[in-house]
């Protein structure tokens, strides 16, 4: 508990680390997710079966695994050899954050009614005014809510960094316990700030519900 | 809704779509070959490097000690999360407050808290030396967390089934835990049926994390070949496919689950989306869509 408390700033700069990596990996998988959900629905058969394969495949398979490669077998094939941790650690979390994201994108898409489209079309907008003005407003309502508890999945996710050498909060806790009742106090300190984190995310996510909500 | 957006694709278009696929078909197929050829050129398909997952005794291994603990431990965290969900869940829907508050507060901690850091407290704090080892660890860490994430499915089931039920229930004279459960829950658990299955996936994957602290399963069996043969990508390959054709059976079961039970209708969405990519997240995130 002394420790903590004459160490607090490692506790901080864990935090740091931990936010790093997950906005790093949300800006990055939110990218790869949006472009693997636009394979998915496009007219282009090989790049619809890939990214479905993609999917599927990454979805299965844990997090953990995923670490492995990018960490442990990528380095002795003598790839991503000198690269930062910071950026494996990114690497791992977003190529397997994407997947979840491009689902979430999808099923907002497909939320919107198709009443919507159809009248849009009957009044004779073009695709492109369709698309700009009544399908994509509401489309990005629809995904706030599923793509933030993706994000915060992932936010939490990025704990596992922790196995492979990342001092991010995960690492500094186990830094930190020494086998005595002060652990639990300490394990409660670790909790609140993921806990700070993930609620800062959802009444994010809330607020911006709430303001593009229609009036309907 | 893609073919209500725009006209049917003329000749012209169609044409263009296939030169279209065409490309990206070739050059998937030249990544795929470019992939091949770099592990061939890095003498990574040696049959040296593959041949422990042919060998009976490392075979053995990785479904015994491996898969089979895994399973084991999935299965028991599984199990217990289900009895742990049914107790917070109903707790949540409880009239008195007093019930009602504090398994809100517990379910809303084990969502928001990492699985990794669960585990690593209960390991260091509970399980080393004496303790109760890292089986348990892992399998309590489980537990608590996705028992946390059934309760919320378990409200959602109990709150989904049609009022009148237990409206006629009530008005047949029984007692509130009579309609809970001889009624509801019975309702509930057909509809949940199929997400609870999707939880069981992301248990399997969570037992993975069992690798930090050294419990028996198919991660720490993989650490071990990788650190006797230095075949790390073919391990991590392998590994990564007997959780793939685990998972992917775990699904197919849970769609027949679900057309057998409950019918073409949608299963709980929102809750068996949320809860795939290894959590639910905040109330309000979950919360927030209606």
């Amino acid at each position: 508990m002394d420790d903590l408390t004459s160490e607090f700033d490692l506790v901080l700069q864990a935090f740091w680390l931990t936010i790093q990596l997950a906005a790093l990996s949300g800006v990055v998988s939110v990218l790869l997710g949006t472009v693997l959900a636009a394979m998915r629905v496009g007219p282009v058969a090989p790049l619809r079966v890939a990214a479905a394969t993609y999917v599927n495949v990454v979805r299965n398979t844990p997090l953990l695994i995923v670490f492995v490669f990018v960490f442990v077998a990528f380095p002795n094939l003598g790839l991503l050899v000198g690269t930062p941790f910071l950026l494996k650690g990114v690497l791992a979390v977003s190529f397997y954050t994407a997947p979840f994201v491009a689902e979430a994108i999808r099923a907002g898409i497909n939320a919107v009614p198709l009443g919507q489209a159809e009248a849009a079309r009957a009044i004779g907008l073009t695709f492109g005014q369709t698309m700009g003005s009544v399908i994509l407003p509401q489309a990005f309502r629809a995904v706030v809510p599923p793509l933030a508890s993706v994000l915060i999945a992932m936010t939490k996710n990025t704990s596992i960094a922790a196995v492979f050498g990342i001092v991010e909060a995960t690492a500094r806790m186990r830094y930190f316990t020494n086998n005595s009742p002060d652990d639990t106090i300490v394990f409660l300190v670790f909790a609140a700030g993921y806990i700070i984190i993930v609620e800062l995310l959802s009444v994010g996510a809330w607020g911006l519900e709430r303001r593009w909500r229609v009036a309907r | 809704m893609s073919n209500v957006l725009f006209d049917v694709p003329g000749p012209r278009t169609r044409a263009r779509h296939r030169i279209y696929s065409l490309v990206a078909g070739a050059l998937l197929l030249a990544a795929l070959v470019g992939l091949v050829l770099f592990l061939q050129d890095r003498g990574e398909l040696a049959y040296d490097l593959w041949e422990p997952f042919v060998t009976p005794e490392y075979l053995e291994a990785l479904l015994v000690d491996g898969l089979l603990n895994t399973l084991k431990m999935a299965a028991t965290a599984v199990l217990m999360a289900v009895v742990l969900g049914v107790v917070l869940g109903v707790g949540k829907l409880s009239d008195h407050r007093f019930v009602r508050w504090p398994c809100w507060l517990v379910v809303e901690f084990f969502r928001a808290v990492p699985l990794l850091l669960l585990i690593v407290f209960v390991f260091f704090t509970y399980g080393t030396g004496d303790g109760i080892g890292s089986y348990w660890s892992v399998v309590i860490g489980l537990t608590l967390y996705n028992g946390a994430v059934l309760a919320e499915v378990f409200r959602a089931g109990v709150l989904a089934v049609p009022r009148g039920q237990a409206e006629a229930a009530y008005a047949l004279g029984m007692r509130k835990t009579q309609v809970m459960v001889t009624v509801l829950l019975p309702q509930a658990v057909k509809i949940m049926l199929p997400a609870i299955i999707s939880q069981c996936v992301v248990a399997l994957k969570d037992t993975s994390l069992g690798y930090y602290v050294l419990a028996p399963g198919l991660t720490t069996i993989g650490r071990s070949i990788w650190t006797e043969f230095g075949n790390q990508f073919q391990t991590a390959t392998v590994l990564a496919a007997m959780y793939i054709v685990v998972n992917l059976l775990l699904s197919a079961l849970a769609t027949w689950v679900q057309r057998r039970l409950v019918g073409e209708k949608a299963p709980l969405a929102g809750l068996a989306a949320g809860a795939q990519a290894g959590g639910g997240g905040g109330g309000a995130a979950v919360g927030a869509g209606d």
